[in-house]
C-alpha cells in the first residue's frame, strides 16, 4: 500500500482511500482530503516532519504519522 | 424586536475584521459558559436592535472539537435570526464545505464572499450569481480589510431575518445516501425539532455522538436507523461519516467547476509561495526562525539600545511609578495632611500605588511584544513557527507554538503566559501556561545573583544551572503531565492550514495588540492589587509588646519597646539583640515563623527565607530587598545592590551550600509573582485550572528543591545518610517512574481532538 508519507517531494498524487477512524480521519477529510482529490506534496519542514501539501488550492501541513493514514495511487 | 445575527466562517477567513467593521468598538468579549473559547458579541453600527454574535473560526460542524461544538450548540439552541457565512474567496472550495453544513440548519443565511480584492488581483473569476443560484443563498462580495461591502452584507442579513427567508436548499447528497437520509428523516419525524429535521437526520446518519445523546432514541428506532446506515455503508464501502464528507466535497467541486475560474495555472507560484519557499526552506528555515525570534527578543525583552520594550518598562517602573506617581501622591497626601507613617499613607503608597505600579509596569513591554506577535500572526508567520518547530516540541507534548511563550518568559513571565494565546489546541495551551514561568525571568536574576555571590563565590555556573533547571522543568513537566488523563488523548492530529502571507493591516494589528493588553490590565489587575495590599498589610502591621499597629511607628515608642521585650523578640525570632528591628514584630514575620517548618526539609526552614519567599510573590526581585531588611542592612549611606552584595557574608553564614541552592531552586520554580498569577488566571479563565497550575508549580518546586538539598547534600557530603536522603531518592525514583511510565491511553475508538465538555 502506498501512502502519502511515501510520496516524493514535488509529486502530485491522487487519494485512493483514507484509513483510520474517528476524529483524526474526520479532521483530515474536513480539510478537503477526500477520495479522488489531487494532492501536491510541496515540501518537508526543516527538521524532516511535518510535510506541507497543496490541496484544493490551499496549503496544509500534516505530520508524517497522519500522512500514513492516507492511501494514494 | 431584537435581531440576532451569527457570524460563522473558517479560521483566517476575515471574520474578526468583518466583525469589527460591523460593530465598531461596541463589542463585548466574554467566554462561552464553562469553556475557554472566546465569545464576542456586539451591536451593529447604527442599529441598536441588531446583535452580531461572532462564532469561533471553524472548518466543520463535527462533534469533535471544542470550537465546533460551541458553534453548533449556539446555532441549534439559540436559533439566531440569520447567519452571515463569511467565505474566503481565495480558498473557496474548502470554505464552502462549512457552508454546506450551515445550509442544513434552515436558518436564513447570506454568504459574504470575502477577500474579493485579492481574488481580482489573482486574476480569479467568481460568478456570484451562479454561485448564489447553485447554493440557494444570497452571495455578496466583500473586502473586509478595505471595508467594502460590509453594509450590504449586514442589510441583506437583516432583511432575510425580518422576512424569515430561507432559500431553496440545494441537494448536496445524491443517490442511495439521499435515500438513506430521507428514510432516517421519516424515523425521526416527531422526535427531532421540525426545523432541524434534515440536520438531525444527517447527523444521525453520521452517528454523531452529540446528536444521538440529545435525541434519546428508543432502542427499536435505533435498530431501524442502524440498519439503514449499515446497508448504505456496505454498498458504498465506506463509513457513514466519510460518505457524507465525500458527498459534500463532490457537490462543492461541481459548484466551483462552473462558478469559479482560477486565473493562475495549476502549479504556478504566487508571491506568497515564493516567500514561503525561502522562509520554510529545508536549510534556511531554521536560521530564519532563529533570527526572527532573536529580533523579537531583542526588541521586546533584551537589554540593548534597540530594546524598546525593556526601556519602556524600566521607565514606567523606575520613573513613572518610582518617582512621578509616588511624588504626586506625596503632594496630594501632604496637602491633605496625611503624614508619612500613618495607616492611610502606607495603604495608598505602599499598598495601592505599589500594587498598581506592579501591574502597569509590565504593560509597555507587553504592548511592544503583543504588537510584534500580532504582526507575525497577521503576516502568517506564526503558522510557520509551528510548522518549523513541531518536530521538537511534540517530543515533550507541547505545540511548536510553545516556543514563543518560553522565549518571551526569559524576559518576563507575564507576557510569556499571555503569548500562549496563539496556541489553538486547548490542552497544549494549558500545558504551556502551566510550565512557561519555570523559565528564569528578568526579576529572578537578582535571586540567582544573591545566591551565586553569597555562597558560590559568584560562579557563572549557578546562573547556567538556573536556566538548565528552568528549561529542564518545562520539558520534564511536559512529558509527565501529558501522561495524565487531563492532558492526554492522542495529541491532536497536526492538520494545520498555512495561510498565504500578506501585508499586515495596521488597524487590525493595533487592535489585536490593544485588546490583549487591555484584557490583561482589566482581569489581572484586580488580583495583583488585592494581593499586594494583603502583603503590605501583613508586613506593615504587627503586635509590639501587646500593642497592635504599624510596627515602624510602635518601634519608635520607647515606652513600648522595652529592653525586656527586645530580648524576648530576639529569642523568639532567633536573632541577635542588636539585630532586632520592626520587621521582626510584623504579622508577616509571625506567618513566616509558622510556615517555616514546611521548608525545613528543603534546608532553609528559617522564618527569614520564608518571609522573603512570600514577598517574592509580589515581585521576585523583592526577595533580595526583603533579605536586605531582614539582615538589617542599613541603607542610609548606600542603597542595597541589586544582587544584595553588601549582605552576602551575613547570608552566607546562615546557609549550607545545598540549602542555599535549594532556596534558589524553590524560588525559581514555585508560584510566580502575582502579576504572572494574574496572567495565568486570565488565560485559564477558570479558578480550578488556575489553582491547579499554581499548585503544580509549587509542588514541582518543592520536590525538586527537596531532591537537590537531600540527595545533593548526600553526594557533596554535606549531611550523612538518613531519612531526608532516603525520601529524596524515593522522590527521584518517583519522578523517573512518572517520566517513563506508559501513561493514560485514550480509548482508540474515542480519539478526541480536544476535550469536548461544552455541554452540547
Amino acid at each position: 500500500m502506498k501512502t502519502l508519507r511515501d510520496a516524493a517531494i514535488g509529486a502530485t498524487v491522487k487519494v485512493k482511500k483514507l484509513h483510520g477512524e474517528g476524529p483524526t480521519k474526520r479532521r483530515i477529510m474536513d480539510m478537503g482530503i477526500t477520495k479522488g482529490v489531487d494532492i501536491y506534496v510541496r515540501k518537508v519542514a526543516p527538521l524532516g516532519d511535518p510535510i506541507e501539501l497543496t490541496v484544493r488550492g490551499y496549503e496544509l501541513s500534516v505530520r508524517k504519522a497522519d500522512a500514513e493514514l492516507i492511501e494514494v495511487e | 424586536m431584537e435581531i440576532k445575527i451569527a457570524l460563522a466562517g473558517n479560521p483566517n477567513s476575515g471574520k474578526t475584521t468583518l466583525f469589527n467593521n460591523l460593530t465598531g468598538s461596541r463589542q463585548y468579549v466574554g467566554n462561552w459558559p464553562g469553556v475557554t473559547v472566546e465569545k464576542k458579541e456586539g451591536k451593529l453600527k447604527g442599529h441598536d436592535d441588531v446583535i452580531i454574535q461572532d462564532l469561533p473560526g471553524i472548518y466543520s460542524l463535527s462533534p469533535y472539537t471544542l470550537e465546533e461544538v460551541v458553534s453548533r450548540t449556539y446555532l441549534v439552541n439559540e436559533k439566531p435570526d440569520a447567519i452571515i457565512n463569511i467565505v474566503d474567496g481565495t480558498n473557496i472550495e474548502r470554505n464552502l464545505y462549512l457552508t454546506t453544513q450551515l445550509l442544513e440548519l434552515n436558518i436564513p443565511m447570506v454568504i459574504a464572499l470575502n477577500m474579493m480584492d485579492l481574488v481580482r488581483k489573482n486574476g480569479d473569476k467568481v460568478d456570484t450569481a451562479k454561485l448564489s443560484s447553485e447554493l440557494g443563498c444570497e452571495v455578496i462580495e466583500l473586502s473586509a480589510l478595505k471595508n467594502e461591502g460590509a453594509d450590504d452584507v449586514a442589510n441583506k442579513a437583516i432583511q432575510l431575518a425580518q422576512n424569515k427567508t430561507i432559500g431553496n436548499r440545494p441537494s448536496i447528497l445524491s443517490g442511495e445516501v439521499e435515500n438513506a437520509v430521507k428514510q432516517i428523516e421519516g424515523e425521526l419525524s416527531g422526535i427531532a425539532d421540525d426545523k432541524f429535521l434534515s440536520w438531525s437526520a444527517i447527523k444521525v446518519f453520521e452517528r454523531d455522538s452529540k446528536e444521538l445523546e440529545k435525541l434519546h432514541l428508543a432502542s427499536d428506532k435505533k435498530k431501524n436507523i442502524e440498519d439503514i446506515i449499515e446497508a448504505c455503508e456496505k454498498s458504498m464501502d465506506d463509513d457513514s461519516e466519510s460518505i457524507i464528507t465525500n458527498q459534500r466535497y463532490t457537490y462543492i467541486t461541481g459548484v466551483t467547476d462552473t462558478a469559479v475560474k482560477k486565473g493562475r495555472a495549476k502549479g504556478e507560484l504566487s508571491i506568497s509561495d515564493k516567500i514561503d519557499k525561502i522562509v520554510t526552506n529545508r536549510i534556511l528555515g531554521l536560521p530564519i526562525f532563529a533570527l526572527v525570534m532573536f529580533l523579537i527578543y531583542a526588541i521586546a525583552m533584551g537589554g540593548w539600545s534597540v530594546s524598546i520594550g525593556t526601556a519602556a518598562t524600566d521607565f514606567t517602573n523606575d520613573v513613572i511609578f518610582g518617582e512621578w506617581v509616588p511624588g504626586f501622591f506625596d503632594t496630594i497626601l501632604g496637602a491633605l495632611h496625611v503624614e508619612e507613617g500613618t495607616v492611610l499613607y502606607g495603604l495608598i503608597q505602599d499598598g495601592i500605588v505599589a500594587g498598581v505600579g506592579a501591574v502597569i509596569g509590565f504593560v509597555p513591554q507587553m504592548l511592544v511584544l503583543f504588537l510584534l506577535l500580532a504582526i507575525l500572526e497577521d503576516i502568517g508567520y506564526m503558522a510557520r513557527v509551528a510548522f518549523v518547530m513541531d518536530r521538537i516540541f511534540r517530543q515533550f507534548g507541547l505545540s511548536g507554538k510553545s516556543f514563543v511563550p518560553c522565549l518571551v518568559a526569559t524576559g518576563c513571565g507575564v507576557p510569556g503566559v499571555m503569548a500562549s494565546r496563539t496556541i489553538e489546541n486547548d490542552r497544549d495551551r494549558k500545558l504551556t501556561v502551566m510550565t512557561t514561568t519555570f523559565m528564569p525571568c528578568g526579576a529572578k536574576l537578582p535571586i540567582i545573583g544573591l545566591i551565586a555571590g553569597a555562597i558560590f563565590g559568584g560562579s557563572p555556573w549557578i546562573a547556567a544551572s538556573a536556566y538548565f533547571i528552568g528549561i529542564g522543568s518545562i520539558i520534564l513537566s511536559g512529558i509527565i503531565l501529558k501522561k495524565f488523563k487531563a492532558f492526554a488523548g492522542e495529541p491532536a492530529p497536526f492538520v494545520m492550514e498555512l495561510p498565504p502571507y500578506h501585508v499586515p493591516s495596521v488597524v487590525g494589528v493595533l487592535r489585536a495588540t490593544w485588546e490583549r493588553g487591555w484584557s490583561f490590565i482589566k482581569r489581572a489587575g484586580s488580583v495583583i492589587v488585592i494581593s499586594s495590599i494583603i502583603i503590605w498589610f501583613l508586613s506593615a502591621f504587627g503586635t509590639v509588646n501587646g500593642h497592635f499597629g504599624l510596627v515602624d511607628n510602635l518601634f519608635e515608642d520607647e515606652t513600648i519597646v522595652t529592653d525586656e521585650y527586645v530580648q524576648k523578640l530576639a529569642d523568639r525570632m532567633d536573632v541577635e539583640i542588636d539585630d532586632v528591628n520592626a520587621m521582626d514584630a510584623s504579622l508577616l514575620a509571625s506567618v513566616g515563623n509558622v510556615i517555616s517548618p514546611v521548608f525545613k526539609p528543603l534546608g532553609f526552614g528559617n522564618w527569614k527565607p520564608t518571609v522573603a519567599t512570600i514577598t517574592g510573590l509580589v515581585a521576585k526581585e523583592e526577595v533580595v530587598g526583603t533579605f536586605g531588611v531582614l539582615y538589617n542592612y542599613d541603607d542610609s549611606d548606600e542603597e542595597l545592590g541589586e544582587e544584595g552584595e553588601q549582605i552576602w557574608d551575613r547570608v552566607a553564614a546562615d546557609y549550607t551550600t545545598m540549602g542555599a541552592f535549594s532556596f534558589m531552586v524553590f524560588n525559581l520554580l514555585c508560584a510566580p509573582c502575582f502579576a504572572a498569577i494574574g496572567a495565568i488566571k486570565r488565560e485559564m479563565n477558570n479558578a480550578k485550572w488556575t489553582w491547579a497550575a499554581i499548585g503544580y508549580m509549587t509542588g514541582w518546586a518543592y520536590v525538586l528543591a527537596f531532591i537537590f538539598y537531600n540527595v545533593g547534600g548526600l553526594l557533596t557530603g554535606e549531611h550523612g545518610f538518613g531519612l531526608g536522603p532516603i525520601l529524596g531518592i524515593v522522590l527521584l525514583a518517583g519522578l523517573i517512574y512518572l517520566l517513563v511510565r506508559k501513561g493514560y491511553q485514550p480509548d482508540e475508538s474515542a480519539k478526541s481532538l480536544t476535550s469536548v465538555d461544552a455541554n452540547a
